[in-house]
């Protein structure tokens, strides 16, 4: 019966993406529709034909891993061309020919640049946390998925939102809201998407058969829920019309300026920070081999960064038509934010108090280190820049790009990459990976990479603030803003070969896993009974 | 008296408190006496289930 149904509902959105296509207001929106009526056709004719096929009843005596292997490929996957527009948007900047005269308005500096953040930050890191999250909530409460293919949906969904951000944004469809771009159509396909996400994530902790819920878990959850309420106020607007991708936002003036960037932070705080902090509660543990440093610091933690975090947004608003109240608010919050960041690098770090000696033998491990490194160098630098006085040097300038990258490829992308190093064998039951020296490679073409793109920018980026306020004798200013760019060239260069170097890094590491999954030895089972069903 | 004026006042007295509240009380009920066991317990969590779910009746011989 069930399957009737879905048979009906997905032949009733063919119909109507269809009908969509046709009275399309613009080229974004009859892309879209096009690719959901492909989509929802490509489903139509699979559920059709499988129809009569017996079902296999679900396996509660499994893990259901399939789902994060999938979830592993993507994030390989989106990482590469996430890593690679990073390079060729940083290299548009430094030579402005690459602004190709044949694909203006497709693939000009604005156009690749939030697919370039979208594709890092929701499809790279959004793929690393559905599958880290999946693993770790049924490893921790000893029970499989909940909800049957509902973790599917949510897999395929959430890169069907992916496309449709990205396709969006070379097409030009953008509600013009950093890192909540796509427009209210792509919006409300997250929302359901992400509503499931929460289900599957809390059946499975609702099922549990461990008494606590591992501390992972919290902040995993509090990731999926602050997400859920960030994105459905920020997006909070009204669709010209129901046949066009635009749409005009609910809020407006500073009032929008401070919505915005609440999400905006938090965005940072929840998804980027909480999130991927369950990944290190787990997989630090874990890699090491001893239980975390300290439990009784790692509730503190939490709770510490939940109460905190909401209120940090304000200092991405200094020197506006935000009252000064507010903007200070946000600085001593983002001040005291300092202390729970540092408390939980420092509980990621001591983890390792007794197996030191795992650094020197242990690339994985030692990429999970350099990760907590960044992740407190970024927690400092952050606190530090949110100061009203220090923020009027660097706000605008290149030395906030320099501080998103050492925590976005420093914390998020090394602890990223320790985790799928971890998981690859274990999820296609290989004894080990395929090259461990190759994973060094990673590593050292990954932290040269970084620190030449964080030291690049701190030079430009203090340079350029400096050249802004420089004023003569008389009053005037010296430079002019053409000045700046001017000066910044050899620094871009620079920047632009740190990606390369990181991507490079990205590219190994594909390779290698690549190789796990075809060369590496089968684990042998240990007893038969063990042995996965499949 | 304007919604935003009063929200405001809300906001930062009786809310303040109430959230301070909530927060110093879950630090306090960390460091409670007999925690020390059970955060033990907790933190052994990821070794236990490596390779399969628990089964239904095996829930009490999993913790020691």
């Amino acid at each position: 019966m069930w399957e009737y149904v879905k048979l009906v509902a997905l032949g009733l959105v063919v119909l109507c993406a269809a009908i969509a296509a046709n009275y399309a207001r613009d080229l974004a929106y009859m892309v879209h529709a096009v690719i959901i009526m492909l989509v929802a056709g490509g489903m139509f004719l699979y559920t059709l034909r499988t129809i009569d096929e017996e079902r296999v009843p679900i396996d509660h005596t499994q893990y259901m891993d399939g789902v994060i292997r999938y979830g592993v490929i993507a994030t390989s996957f989106w990482g590469v061309v996430g890593f690679l527009v990073g390079v060729f948007i940083a290299f548009q900047l430094a030579f402005p020919v690459l602004n190709f005269e044949w694909a203006q308005g497709y693939m000009n500096f604005g156009r690749l640049r939030p697919l370039h953040t979208s594709a890092v930050i929701f499809a790279f890191g959004g793929n690393a946390l559905l599958c880290t999250s999946f693993y770790v909530v049924q490893r921790t409460s000893a029970a499989r998925l909940w909800g049957g293919n509902l973790a599917w949906f949510v897999f395929w969904g959430y890169n069907l939102f992916i496309v449709l951000a990205a396709t969006g944004y070379l097409l030009g469809a953008t509600q013009s809201k950093e890192y909540a771009e796509p427009e209210w159509y792509v919006d409300l396909w997250l929302t359901i998407v992400w509503v499931a996400y929460l289900l599957v994530f809390l059946g499975t902790l609702i099922n549990r058969k461990e008494k606590h819920i591992y501390v992972a878990n919290w902040f995993f959850l509090a990731f999926i829920v602050t997400v859920a309420m960030l994105h459905i106020v920020n997006n909070l607007s009204v669709p010209v019309s129901i046949f066009g991708s635009r749409s005009v936002q609910l809020f407006s003036g500073v009032q929008d300026a401070m919505t915005q960037w609440w999400y905006g932070h938090n965005a940072v705080g929840f998804f980027l920070t909480a999130g991927f902090l369950g990944m290190m509660y787990y997989f630090v543990p874990k890699q090491a081999e001893r239980p975390v440093f300290s439990y009784k610091l790692s509730i503190i933690h939490f709770w510490a960064l939940i109460f905190l975090y909401i209120w940090a947004g304000p200092h991405h608003l200094h020197y506006t038509a935000l009252p000064d109240w507010a903007s200070t608010l946000g600085m001593v919050f983002s001040v005291v934010l300092w202390m729970p960041s540092w408390g939980g690098m420092i509980n990621g770090l001591m983890t390792l108090s007794g197996a030191w000696d795992k650094l020197r033998t242990d690339p994985i491990i030692r990429m999970m280190v350099v990760s907590l490194g960044f992740y407190g160098m970024s927690t400092f630098e952050g606190p530090m820049m949110s100061i009203r006085a220090v923020n009027s040097l660097s706000h605008y300038t290149d030395w906030t790009i320099g501080h998103v990258h050492s925590g976005a490829l420093g914390w998020n992308g090394m602890i990223t990459f320790g985790c799928l190093y971890f998981l690859v064998p274990r999820l296609w039951n290989k004894e080990r990976l395929y090259s461990l020296s190759l994973v060094n490679w990673h590593f050292w073409l990954a932290t040269i990479g970084i620190v030449l793109y964080a030291a690049s920018m701190w030079v430009t980026g203090i340079m350029e603030g400096l050249m802004w306020r420089e004023v003569d004798a008389q009053g005037f200013l010296v430079n002019s803003f053409a000045d700046t760019v001017a000066a910044k060239f050899p620094m871009y260069v620079v920047r632009g070969l740190g990606g390369v170097l990181f991507l490079a890094g990205a590219v190994i590491m594909c390779y290698n896993l690549w190789m796990t999954v075809r060369r590496s030895p089968a684990k042998e089972a240990e007893t038969p009974a063990m042995a996965p069903a499949e | 008296m304007d919604t935003y004026s009063l929200l405001r006042e809300i906001a930062d007295s009786w809310v303040l408190l109430a959230l301070f509240s909530f927060f110093i009380g879950a630090v306090i009920w960390a460091f409670r006496p007999g925690s020390r066991s059970t955060h033990r317990d907790a933190s052994d969590i990821p070794f236990r289930h490596d390779d399969h779910p628990a089964a239904r009746d095996q829930e009490q011989e999993a913790r020691p």
